[in-house]
């Protein structure tokens, strides 16, 4: 039963992976419609943009984590 | 270590259970290379040999193909001085002119991550940079060393990273404190972001793999592991690349602490 309940939550923190794609498209939505106003000034902030995208997707990773910690670990 | 041991039971279970046609995780097991004894702190195992290959090669493209120092560079020495360019231009524009001086060490942590990424993907090979244990050490070893650059450039002045001089009075002794928890989760989230792409991708890779082996939707198979690949090259690129950036934002904070 316990086994059975850990599979569940490793489903369960996978939706943290869907909600951190989210929070990616998002990061990289506003820096496409900002690169499209002014493409002058887009290139020098790609450093910034994928720090942003490092910084969502790391939550998502998180939670990946967890979905194997409970696979695996507990 | 005991982790390996507790993936190899769960392996085999999930084999003789006869669920998916090999494990998705199997690809991540340290082995010793030479016999099957316990894998101790000097065991010779696929990761110390895959890491000396991403080495090897690393010595093969910066000091061996660039050994001529030509004017006009051959096709090697044009991709070190590509990389070299690439990163020295990154310290600088994120560090500024005197963060320029630490840039060995960034561009040999970036060299390291993207050749073992890239050699990860090799077909056999084994993803160094999945284990925790090799990205921790490169993440911890960024933060000891970026923490005792700080106190030693600055003293104790440099806790004033932590004192918003911009923030109301009564707000700062709270904003001190959750500056102090997200510098400290600092290294765990820069070590697990790099082995958890790097393993979730290959995972991710795998388990596309395994459904191969029904007919019915290998050809489907197929061609997921090539789009699933193709997607892996770029992330290799830009986790090390990633990985490299956040050391020299730190690197920056170290610098110049106040805000």
């Amino acid at each position: 039963m316990e086994g059975e309940l850990a599979h569940i939550g490793a489903g369960l923190a996978a939706i943290g992976s869907g909600i951190a794609a989210v929070g990616v498209g998002n990061v990289a939505s506003n820096y496409l419609a900002g690169a499209l106003r002014n493409p002058s000034a887009a290139a020098s902030q790609t450093a910034t943009l994928f720090i942003g995208l490092a910084f969502a997707e790391a939550l998502g990773i998180f939670a990946f984590l967890v979905a194997l910690l409970l696979m695996f670990a507990v | 270590m005991l982790q390996t041991k507790r993936m190899i039971n769960v392996a085999t279970d999930v084999q003789s259970e006869g669920g998916l046609a090999f494990h998705p995780l199997d690809q991540f097991i340290v082995k010793p290379l030479f016999g099957d004894g316990p894998v101790g702190m000097f065991t010779v195992t696929n990761a110390t040999l895959w890491m000396a290959i991403a080495i090897l090669t690393i010595i093969a493209v910066f000091v061996l193909g660039s050994k001529g120092r030509a004017i006009v560079p051959t096709r090697v020495q044009s991709v070190a001085e590509l990389m070299y360019s690439f990163v020295y231009k990154m310290v600088e524009d994120v560090t500024g002119k005197d963060g320029v001086k630490y840039f060995p060490y960034i561009m040999t942590l970036f060299v390291f991550i993207l050749f073992a990424n890239y050699l990860a993907l090799l077909p056999m090979s084994f993803s160094t940079t999945s284990h925790i244990g090799v990205t921790a050490i490169l993440g911890f070893g960024v933060f000891f060393a970026i923490t005792a650059l700080g106190f030693i450039l600055h003293g104790a002045s440099f806790l004033g990273l932590f004192w918003m001089k911009d923030a109301p009075l009564f707000l700062r002794p709270i904003i001190a404190v959750i500056e102090v928890i997200s510098y400290f989760v600092r290294p765990v989230s820069h070590s697990i972001r790099l082995a958890g792409n790097i393993l979730a991708g290959h995972a991710v890779l795998k388990v596309f793999a395994t459904f191969a082996a029904v007919t019915l939707v290998s050809p489907l198979s197929v061609l997921g592991v090539v789009a699933i690949y193709g997607l892996e090259v770029i992330v290799a690129g830009i986790q090390a690349y990633v990985f490299t950036i956040l050391t020299c934002v730190y690197l920056k904070d170290a610098l110049h602490p106040a805000h």
